[in-house]
């Protein structure tokens, strides 16, 4: 079987002779187009859950599918980014069981693709995430408290979009990534190298607006990263009643973009295979689809009972491979970290635990009349109506109050 | 690479009134001075020129709009003007096509996109719904949306099913929507503008009925009027807004109608005033927002009042008329308030249209029975 792009549309936007922008983008490789779609045969893994390093030739890697590993300065940032969301996710859990946060979806278990997905980025670049993402914006470098109002219940979002190049934490699945694809091509247009990394799950694959998506930004040639968390589960479903594709990466090829699957929980590979594919898609090569095989290891949010859908030994069998305690062996073991940096890392993330224990254990108190403000950019006659009514109603209350104050 | 394409802010900032007009006389140059026979799609066409004239970040898209000039042409020539960035075809598929342009309106550009049908719109509900309609209100206004979604809508064209729905209630009933929806050529031209204009999203519903309908129009004035209150920044104050028109003075009942409802309207007026009654007829123009000051000032006067809209009835803009109408003026009013519109059934098909359709004498039956004394 041989797979041809040949329906790939032409470029329109670059001044060069209409062809097959793929075909074009692949030459580099001496590969075929379709070896260059195609995911490697392996999953891309550079560090085994134990922290040893995988020889080289057998990190899953084939021809076209190299993969430099990173350099010993991004790893240990990574590292530290490690640590901060292991004890962000942790922390922001503890705060929803006190009741100081109504809400919080967990990455615990998936922060090495949290932390890759920020850190592939430049400054220009923008990030499209989900509700679970919260540990990727702000490794970002938005703020922990502004990123975790969202789920603290005085708004719906907390950070402004343009500051940082992160779109909202997107609720509906999805729809975010085409978002991320008309932020791409507008940029196109104007002629700017930006790159867009945009994220969902496992689940959210069977939506339509993944499909679109993809479409979009392949017929387009855009350069947007769809970074898709495998965590095995939405909310209760397994991934088996969502696809039974060879794997998710594999669909990429359907829309003529190129696929890899790399594993989830290894922080070194998830960095290198993005690295590649940021590099890849600002140089001009369309989008790419990189799958993290990866786990969520607690349940969908607090509201949810794990134990009801799967086996404990499943989540001890993950437990296992989990991404920090296997990048902090694999740099122990390499000299590259100490028992001092090992400590100044944890001073930091107990810093950012106790940022996000005072601004969220803050009663921030909420103005009624912003209700009104931000619907549209001008407050129609109607808002203005309604928000006098509330004014009224809440001045009338506030008498009320006043007067039997007085009464006592 | 065009290296003519900017943001939409960098562009109002840096296109002059100098520059705007320069753009508007090319464009007008083809036109023969003074009032000419006008199609409402030539005026939407015109404005769609004009705006991407105007302004290098606004992009028409969606599907059959670029070498075709859209199935009711009204991107007719866009693409050949402004070449394949500024007007292209898509994929087919309507969620991508609003996605995609909430995406390139958070970056900088003015998306005019077109859904085919009314009916064709109905898979992007997700994204008007959850984003178009909130992302300005869930970032604190940090994120504007300044995109318009073009939906040619409502039948009285023979049309086969999901072709001639009347869908505006689902957007008016959506908070963090603008609904426009022009009943006359003029305002084809300076509602699109306006919306283009404007920060917020606007959901423009065509009158499809009404693409072939000739009014006696000045395209390069109305031009000139929008270019002059643009480059003064004043559009908002000055244009039509939630600012209904008093289509046809009268004195005897209101009949408040908007898009495909307003000619039945002026020609139900029409046939009463040779029975010696006078009705007003009120164009809403924009649903939302809406102008309660222009229709509560109508019924005040008359007294009586008469909503007409193809839509069905049941929970839709004109129960909500409706109830406005009633709220404010009740001590004002000499009979409960009619309405006139399409059955609460799926639009019919083509050779039972007519009887679906509020029409002339279901209106004038409506204003015979508003209890008059005599």
């Amino acid at each position: 079987m041989t797979i041809s792009a040949d329906h790939t549309a032409p470029d329109t936007t670059s001044s060069a002779a209409p062809g097959n922008a793929l075909t074009e983008a692949v030459k580099k490789f001496g590969i075929t187009v379709e070896d260059y779609m195609l995911p490697a045969r392996h999953q891309i893994q550079m560090v085994d859950p134990d922290g040893r390093l995988i020889p080289e030739g057998e990190q899953g890697t084939q021809p076209g599918h190299e993969y430099p590993v990173p350099g010993d300065k991004e790893l240990l940032a990574a590292y530290e980014q490690l640590v901060v969301g292991r004890r962000v996710n942790d922390q922001n859990s503890a705060l929803v069981r006190q009741g100081r946060m109504a809400v919080y979806p967990s990455s615990h278990g998936q922060e090495a693709c949290q932390v890759a997905a920020a850190l592939c980025l430049s400054e220009g670049d923008w990030m499209f995430p989900t509700y679970r993402d919260a540990v990727a914006v702000m490794t970002r470098g938005v703020d922990p408290v502004q990123v975790m109002t969202i789920f603290r219940g005085d708004w719906h979002g907390g950070y402004d979009p343009l500051k940082y190049k992160v779109g909202i934490q997107c609720t509906p699945l999805t729809t975010q990534l085409l978002h991320a694809v008309g932020v791409a091509h507008a940029a196109k247009l104007r002629g700017e190298d930006t790159v867009v990394l945009a994220m969902c799950g496992d689940g959210a694959t069977s939506e339509g607006d993944f499909h679109e998506a993809l479409n979009f930004a392949a017929v387009f040639h855009l350069p947007v990263i769809f970074f898709v968390q495998n965590n095995k589960y939405a909310i209760s479903v397994p991934l088996a009643h969502q696809s039974v594709a060879p794997s998710l990466a594999h669909k990429a090829v359907g829309y003529g973009m190129a696929g890899e699957r790399v594993d989830g929980n290894d922080v070194v590979a998830l960095l290198a295979v993005l690295d590649r594919a940021v590099k890849l898609a600002r140089e001009g090569s369309g989008p790419l689809l990189v799958e993290a095989n990866t786990y969520r290891m607690q349940a969908h949010t607090n509201a949810d009972d794990d134990t009801r859908y799967r086996e404990s030994a499943e989540v001890a069998e993950w437990r296992a491979k989990d991404p920090v305690n296997r990048m902090r062996t694999y740099l122990t073991g390499r000299g590259l970290l100490d028992d001092d940096g090992e400590a100044r890392i944890r001073d930091h993330a107990e810093a950012v635990a106790a940022q996000l224990r005072e601004g969220l254990g803050e009663d921030v108190p909420v103005d009624p009349q912003e209700l009104f403000r931000h619907v549209f950019a001008a407050r129609t006659p109607q808002l203005k109506e309604q928000s006098a009514m509330l004014a009224d109603e809440l001045a009338r209350d506030a008498a009320a109050t006043d007067s039997k104050e007085a009464g006592k | 690479m065009s290296p003519t394409i900017t943001t939409s802010s960098e562009a109002n900032g840096n296109v002059s009134a100098a520059t705007a007009r320069a753009a508007a006389s090319a464009a007008a140059s083809a036109e023969a001075a003074g009032p000419q026979p006008v199609t409402m799609a030539k005026a939407l066409n015109t404005a769609l020129a004009d705006a991407m004239s105007a302004d290098s970040s606004v992009l028409v898209f969606g599907e059959d709009v670029g070498m075709l000039g859209g199935v009711f042409r009204i991107t007719d020539g866009l693409t050949a003007m402004f070449g394949e960035q500024r007007c292209f075809d898509t994929p087919l598929a309507e969620s991508g096509i609003v996605g995609m342009a909430v995406g390139m309106a958070i970056n900088g550009m003015r998306p005019v996109i077109e859904m085919q049908f009314d009916a064709f719109a109905y898979p992007a509900f997700e994204q008007i719904v959850s984003h178009v309609a909130k992302m300005h209100n869930r970032t604190k206004g940090a994120v504007k949306l300044p995109l318009v979604i073009r939906i040619p809508y409502g039948g009285g064209i023979g049309g086969v099913e999901h072709h001639c729905d009347s869908s505006e209630s689902y957007y008016a009933h959506t908070a963090g929507l603008k609904v426009y929806t022009p009943a006359t050529v003029a305002d084809g031209y300076r509602m699109l503008r306006e919306a283009i204009d404007s920060d917020d999203p606007v959901v423009f519903m065509e009158p499809k009925k009404m693409y072939w309908t000739k009014d006696s129009v000045d395209l390069s004035e109305l031009r000139r009027l929008h270019e002059d209150s643009r480059a003064e920044g004043t559009t908002a104050g000055l244009g039509t807004e939630g600012r209904a028109a008093v289509a046809r003075p009268g004195t005897d009942a209101t009949l408040i109608a908007y898009g495909p409802s307003v000619p039945t309207a002026l020609a139900a007026a029409e046939a009463a005033a040779l029975e010696g009654r006078s009705l007003e007829v009120i164009d809403v123009r924009t649903i939302v927002p809406f102008d309660d000051a222009t229709v509560c000032e109508s019924v005040r006067k008359t007294g009586r009042a008469v909503v007409i809209a193809e839509a069905h009835g049941f929970a839709s803009v004109s129960s909500e008329i409706v109830a406005r109408v009633q709220e404010r003026c009740f001590h004002y009013l000499a009979a409960p308030i009619r309405r006139v519109t399409g059955f609460d059934v799926p639009y019919p098909a083509p050779k039972l249209e007519k009887y679906y359709l509020p029409g002339v004498d279901r209106i004038l039956d409506a204003v015979d029975d508003l209890q008059w004394e005599n």
